[in-house]
């Protein structure tokens, strides 16, 4: 018998006296928690995140500004100009590694948790450029940002690949000191926009 | 080339090791507190935690109750995404599969995300027989790896390690197995941190094959959820052709909505944060972005054993945020190797025997090694009653042992204490006798009980069953009745 239907057929085994029908509790839905916006800068603030707020006229300078003369990549359809950017087109991961810096737009933002999550399409890139370079510079539209993860569930679509993101990378494993930055980006810089 | 936990002595002779390392139970206390504490802020943040938690367990009681079909689900929506899905009936099986799809690209190495999955398994170790280097690219595990030791917690695997130590792991192991540690490396944990970086970013990034487990898996979708912090876990889901990941049939979830109160309650248990900083998810193969080949392997290795247990069934709803771990009292004393298995705590009290069957010493011994108090049943995002499944264990060991020759010295306690009680002047004697004995214990004593009670030590006998883990307290020199009547029940105040 194949292994496919021998687990198969243990699993149909063990549950036989038992029934199938539980009734699932629905997860609460979370209290209203007043300015989206607001509760979202706190919260990615609270990692160790940069986050600057700015109109859609300000944007350019802003994120000029963050990089700082760096070297960055973009994805194809990022709809900003960044003077000096690369624009993916499928760089080696090595070529990646020389990269300073990645400027890229987000499908959503959690305000309870402060998460920005990337569905990776064209506006963001593939998975790989924003995980490169040592630092991310994310643009967020404020009407992007929805109350919890019940919200963003409903939002995302299972079908593509996602990023979720809270803070730069982090570990605690070593006598439970926090240090930013193990393979990650090191540094985060949200920019809210609106 | 990692440590492996097969032929680990039984938890009693592992724990009274433990004991006595005041370096390790210091580490432990202090990383358990420090979770626990910032894990009861951020639950306390959430208004409806317990409804929430209803309803995670209610997510993974259902799938679990109707597995078979979940799992049908899955694997057509796997293929449908693209993945490539293989069954595994146990471990051989599991890494054998691993290894073909690795020999398959001539890789003579695999980079891995933290997996407890391929832990059980033992996959590092089979990979290394077939000639084909595993390298761990969590933090934590890669101390582990290169100190050739075992992890100790389900979190923080190498929280038993002191940056010291781990300096000195990193001095000497780092340049056998690739970049060497640099010369002034200090044991500064960013330092340490930024070495880790340097060493595994070369790996990285030439590594044709990447192995993974997965947090969940939705049937009706097809995706594979990895939670994570580092960003390790990105970089394995990411820049490599080749993904395995090696899945536990009990990860799944019904639907794609059913993600909600998991992803609420995994990372406010498990780190104590809000989210944790990165969760990747996946369905198949997206052309152009990541891995172009996909493959699942869907494992039971004794996993629908423990199905098959009407109490022990719902140690499957585990979601491994190690919470139970961080407020037990035996495990905070004890540690993570006194488990002997790479699920430690009281989940892995009741996991172990749930998926191996009691009849090894060392699986058997893991139902008592807990005092029932509870904590790790109030703190269980999934509400899994630990408690009530390591009797229900404790239980099955004993009955394994019925038809024993000689039969177990507590199995004749217990004859013993039968026939003491169903009589009240044998009840009346042995309460003298053991009075007795109290002060016989008493004087002889070496150690003692907070509150200054003589305790007996290690007692000869079959009673050094019980006293080998335990310090028992010596019965007192009067008895309850001996007391009533010397002072007519407390009136002549002559109490004590
Ligand atoms: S048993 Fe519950 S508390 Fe313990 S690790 Fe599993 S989910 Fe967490």
């Amino acid at each position: 018998m194949s292994a496919r239907d021998e687990i198969l057929g243990r699993v149909r085994a063990a549950l036989a006296d038992v029934s199938p029908a539980v009734s699932v509790p629905a997860a609460p839905r979370v209290p209203d928690r007043g300015d989206l916006a607001a509760l979202f800068v706190e919260r990615v603030e609270d990692y160790r995140a940069v986050v600057t707020r700015c109109t859609a006229d300000e944007l350019a300078g802003v994120v000029a500004g963050v990089l700082g003369g760096a070297s960055s990549v973009v994805p194809p359809a990022l709809g900003l100009d960044v003077p000096g950017a690369v624009v993916d087109d499928g760089l080696t991961s090595a070529e990646l590694d020389r990269v300073d810096a990645v400027v890229t737009r987000a499908r959503v933002g959690i305000a309870e948790t402060g998460t920005i999550v990337l569905d990776h399409a064209p506006d963001q890139g593939r998975r790989a450029i924003s995980l490169v370079p040592d630092l991310h510079v994310c643009i967020v539209a404020a009407d992007q940002v929805v109350a919890d993860v019940p919200d963003a569930i409903a939002v995302l679509d299972p079908a593509r690949p996602l990023t979720w993101i809270s803070g730069p990378s982090a570990t605690s494993d070593i006598e439970l000191d926090r240090v930013e930055g193990v393979h990650g980006p090191r540094t985060l810089h949200v920019v809210l926009v609106g | 080339m990692s440590g492996t936990f097969v032929g680990m002595p039984a938890f009693p002779t592992a724990a009274r090791e433990a004991l006595g390392d005041t370096q390790l139970r210091r580490n432990l206390a202090h990383a358990t507190h420090t979770i626990r504490d910032k894990r009861a802020r951020v639950v306390a943040e959430v208004e409806d935690w317990e409804d929430l938690r209803l309803s995670g367990a209610g997510v993974k009681e259902a799938a679990l109750r109707d597995l078979a079909t979940h799992l049908e689900t899955l694997e057509a929506s796997l293929v449908r995404a693209g993945a490539t899905v293989h069954w595994a009936r146990d471990a051989e099986e599991a890494c054998a599969i691993v290894a073909s799809v690795a020999r398959s690209h001539g890789a003579d190495e695999v980079v891995k995300v933290k997996s407890m999955a391929t832990q059980e398994i033992g996959l590092n170790e089979a990979l290394e027989a077939e000639g084909i280097a595993a390298w761990e690219t969590d933090l934590a595990e890669l101390i582990v790896q290169l100190g050739e030791d075992l992890p100790s917690h389900i979190l923080v695997p190498a929280i038993h390690r002191n940056r010291a130590e781990i300096r000195e792991i990193f001095m000497r192991r780092m340049a056998d197995v690739g970049r060497a540690a640099p010369d002034d490396l200090t044991d500064e944990p960013a330092v340490l941190a930024g070495a880790a970086r340097e060493h595994l970013r070369e790996k990285f990034l030439r590594a044709r094959v990447a192995v993974s487990g997965a947090n969940f898996a939705v049937a009706d979708t097809g995706t594979l959820v990895v939670v994570e912090s580092e960003g390790n876990g990105r970089m394995c889901l990411t820049l490599p052709d080749v993904l395995v990941s090696v899945v536990g049939i009990e990860k799944v979830v019904a639907t794609w909505s059913d993600l909600d109160p998991m992803l609420r309650l995994l990372p406010r248990s498990s780190t104590g944060e809000r989210m944790n900083p990165y969760t990747s998810t996946w369905s198949g193969v997206t052309p152009g972005d990541g891995p172009q080949e996909v493959h699942v392997v869907l494992l039971d290795n004794g996993r629908t054993r423990a199905l098959a247990d009407d109490v022990g069934r719902q140690a499957l709803r585990c979601i491994r945020c190690s919470a139970c771990l961080n407020v037990c009292p035996v495990y905070e004393r004890v540690g993570g190797h006194a488990y002997g298995s790479v699920y430690p705590g009281p989940i892995g009290a009741i996991l172990n025997p749930l998926l191996r069957g009691v009849s090894d010493e060392q699986t058997a011994s893991l139902p008592y090694a807990s005092s029932l108090c509870g904590a790790c049943f109030e703190v269980c995002p999934v509400r899994i009653d630990i408690p009530s499944v390591l009797v229900d264990q404790r239980a099955a060991v004993v009955d394994s042992h019925r038809g024993d020759r000689v039969p177990k010295a507590e199995a004749v306690a217990m004859r013993a204490a039968a026939w003491t009680f169903s009589d009240s002047r044998r009840l009346r004697w042995a309460e003298r006798a053991s009075g007795l004995a109290g002060r016989v214990i008493g004087r002889f004593s070496r150690t003692s009980l907070p509150g200054g009670r003589p305790a007996a030590g290690r007692l000869p006998g079959p009673a050094a069953c019980w006293t080998g883990a335990r310090d028992l307290p010596a019965p007192p020199a009067e008895s309850f009745r001996e007391w009533w009547d010397r002072t007519d029940g407390g009136r002549d105040g002559g109490g004590s």
